[in-house]
């Protein structure tokens, strides 16, 4: 045997996790720290343990809440469409037959399920974290390695609290520089995607890295770990330094007194050794970012706001073209259209991308003294109640609804409407979620992606816009 | 799981890429909480316009799917398989598969065979020239065939064992339990539970 090879921050996590190594084909067999549960990809699952006669293995690594289909406003009042009441009365029979915390609608921890987790302290560096739900991702930002999974997969992690997993590739996004004012990570993630693709991350972790991602904020991180699968990507992680335990610390489930040293001395060591070699590489230059938005129905197809509608034409790839082409019919769209001249009908500034705090205060910043322009309507969706109770602390659901926007309750929402927050048909929204696809916000309705800076003076100009144009 | 080890049936060119799972099942059909039944919400909003693929006679009983590259994309929901397989396709065939939809559809016996594009295409052609054409897939060979074109195509070694032969993953891994158990003690106790303090 040579000399030793360094470890990338994802082997180390991997490394720590295998229960049994895979033979041959066989996939290694891995420890699930945590598993988070919600009402939409859960009921078939517990259906499976009932039919095999299976308990959950351990029901206090596991936490559930309602996200998905929770309407936004008269939470007080019976869910009013019947199958989402049925799916989220359910997740509750399920969680007390077989023991599991929940946190319902009306609950002070209620919120998005990647939102609700962080601020528990639930997610850690160094752990294992899935749920039925591709933004799992989001966790990343602690040095976790977590990833979504199907119903299946949750099944198995409910009776064995363990994964057969084939090792991921490792794949490093290198950001220098520094993000100018205005500029935001929700920039960086899309403009990390119209660079390497939707397909671009598939098999890999990625693991962002440098300059730009150390100036961060956890809640920033959790925007960029979040889209990692938007990029194809299982997970994308950031290791661990200060601003992560000062995050941490003090929160209800972040190790205390004694067991915080030997917690923050371990996660310390999580971080890629300087000899580890990555599969792949991307470098990105933040000092030349500015504002990025969406022109098409993938998450990859996005370009600086001051750019124009492209030309499908100008494609060389076939299949590039062919989507582009689709892409602009179904989004109404020229090419050649300066992006700052498409109006929106709708500005929706929430979910698990960005529905967190500081967020909320970027917005209300742009929003301040000014008002939501004539025929757009804006939807504020704090991540969690706690995000929604925060915000209110500091006056923030005052400055919305008084530039004419409105305040809402926790959950996913207007992301991906399941709930009652939907576009109708050739409506168009200026959204700080994370996909675009067709129908996604609602049979029909058109979405460009956005950061919160970008959507709150959208809000105001009506078309899309940056602060700088205000 | 049914095991699977050969297939034939009407293939359906789907020219398209990135057909994310949003496409295959839009999220107001993943409201309910049975196993069954997902057929109708499966390409729902494409359903509706009269000239898609599904709705032309030949390829209304297809079996095999031939689709662009980055199939399944986007969000983890299972119900994408489902809807798949109780429409009634067993395989779904292009050059680039999205990871966690692959990982359902190998859980529930729908086979993704995966081919180069170039060999995508040639069935594209084959198929829309003579609509109701037959794809017969081949997993302990790993081949397509549609008539005289033949090519081979990629899955992972387990993944195609355990379709072979049919195999549940959660019985395969209590076989391992008490390594479980071992593995479970030796977690550092800094590590949070989630019941409340």
């Amino acid at each position: 045997m040579g000399p030793a090879m360094g470890k990338t921050l994802a082997e180390k996590v991997w490394d720590a996790h295998v229960v049994r190594r895979g033979k041959g084909a066989e996939p290694d067999l891995l420890y699930i720290d945590l598993h988070l549960v919600h009402e939409v990809t859960s009921p078939q699952a517990f259906d499976g343990l009932r039919l095999a006669g299976r308990k959950v293995r351990r029901p206090d690594l596991t936490i559930a809440t309602e996200d998905h289909n929770v309407p936004t406003i008269g939470i007080e009042l019976p869910i009013a469409d019947p199958v989402s009441r049925t799916q989220v009365e359910t997740l509750r029979k399920n969680c007390a037959e077989f023991g599991i915390r929940l946190h319902p609608m009306g609950d002070d921890e209620q919120g998005i399920v990647h939102v609700m987790g962080p601020q528990l302290g639930l997610t850690q560096p160094g752990m294992t974290v899935v749920c039925g739900d591709s933004h799992t991702s989001t966790h990343g930002a602690f040095g976790a390695m977590a990833f979504g999974i199907g119903t299946s997969e949750v099944e198995h992690v409910l009776a064995t609290q363990t994964l057969p997993l084939r090792r991921f590739k490792t794949m490093a996004i290198n950001v220098s520089g520094k993000l100018r004012p205005g500029v935001t990570a929700k920039d960086i993630i899309l403009a990390i995607i119209a660079k390497i693709g939707t397909g671009g991350g598939q098999g890999y972790v990625l693991e962002y890295r440098g300059e730009a991602i150390e100036a961060l904020s956890m809640e920033a991180r959790m925007t960029i770990c979040n889209m990692s699968i938007e990029a194809g990507a299982r997970a994308g992680m950031i290791a661990p330094d200060e601003t992560t335990f000062a995050y941490l610390k003090g929160r209800p489930h972040a190790p205390q007194g004694a067991e915080w040293d030997k917690a923050v001395a371990a996660w310390r060591q999580l971080r890629s050794d300087d000899d580890a070699v990555f599969d792949a590489e991307v470098d990105l230059n933040a000092d030349e970012l500015t504002p990025y938005v969406t022109w098409g129905t993938n998450p990859g197809q996005g370009l600086p706001l001051s750019e124009r509608v492209p030309d499908p034409a100008d494609f060389a790839d076939e299949t590039e073209r062919l989507a582009a082409e689709k892409a602009l019919a179904y989004m109404d769209l020229k090419p050649g259209t300066p992006l700052r001249d498409i109006k929106v009908d709708t500005v929706f500034l929430g979910s698990c991308t960005n529905g967190r705090l500081e967020d909320l205060r970027a917005a209300a910043e742009v929003l301040a003294g000014r008002k939501v322009a004539d025929g757009v309507r804006m939807l504020v969706v704090p991540g969690s109640m706690r995000v929604r109770k925060a915000a209110e602390e500091e006056g923030l659901d005052k400055v919305f609804k008084e530039a004419g926007a409105e305040w809402r309750a926790a959950g996913c929402s207007m992301c991906l409407g399941m709930n009652p927050d939907q576009l109708k048909p050739g409506e168009r929204s200026a959204s700080t979620s994370n996909r675009n696809f067709e129908g996604r916000q609602g049979k029909g309705g058109r979405t460009h992606l956005v950061s919160p800076l970008v959507a709150a003076a959208t809000a105001v100009r009506g078309t899309l816009s940056s602060p700088e144009d205000l | 799981m049914e095991p699977f080890s050969k297939h034939t049936g009407v293939g359906v060119p789907l020219r398209r890429s990135n057909v994310d799972t949003d496409q295959i099942i839009p999220a107001v059909y993943l409201k309910r909480v049975t196993r069954t039944g997902f057929e109708d919400g499966l390409f729902a909003a494409w359903r509706s316009d009269e000239t898609f693929v599904l709705n032309q006679e030949p390829f209304r009983n297809g079996s095999v799917l031939v689709a662009g590259p980055d199939f399944g994309t986007g969000s983890s929901r299972e119900h994408a398989v489902w809807a798949l397989m109780d429409y009634g396709f067993r395989v779904v065939i292009s050059s680039r598969f999205a990871d966690i939809f692959r990982g359902n559809a190998g859980k529930q016996g729908l086979l993704t065979a995966q081919c180069e594009q170039a060999d995508v295409e040639q069935l594209w052609k084959l198929l829309e020239n003579e609509p109701g054409t037959d794809v017969t897939v081949d997993l302990n060979e790993k081949t397509v065939q549609c008539k005289d074109f033949l090519t081979t195509f990629d899955i992972d070694d387990y993944t195609r064992w355990r379709l072979l032969e049919g195999l549940d993953d959660i019985a395969l891994t209590l076989r391992h339990s008490d390594t479980i158990a071992e593995f479970e003690a030796s977690r550092p106790s800094y590590m949070p539970v989630t019941t409340p303090r």
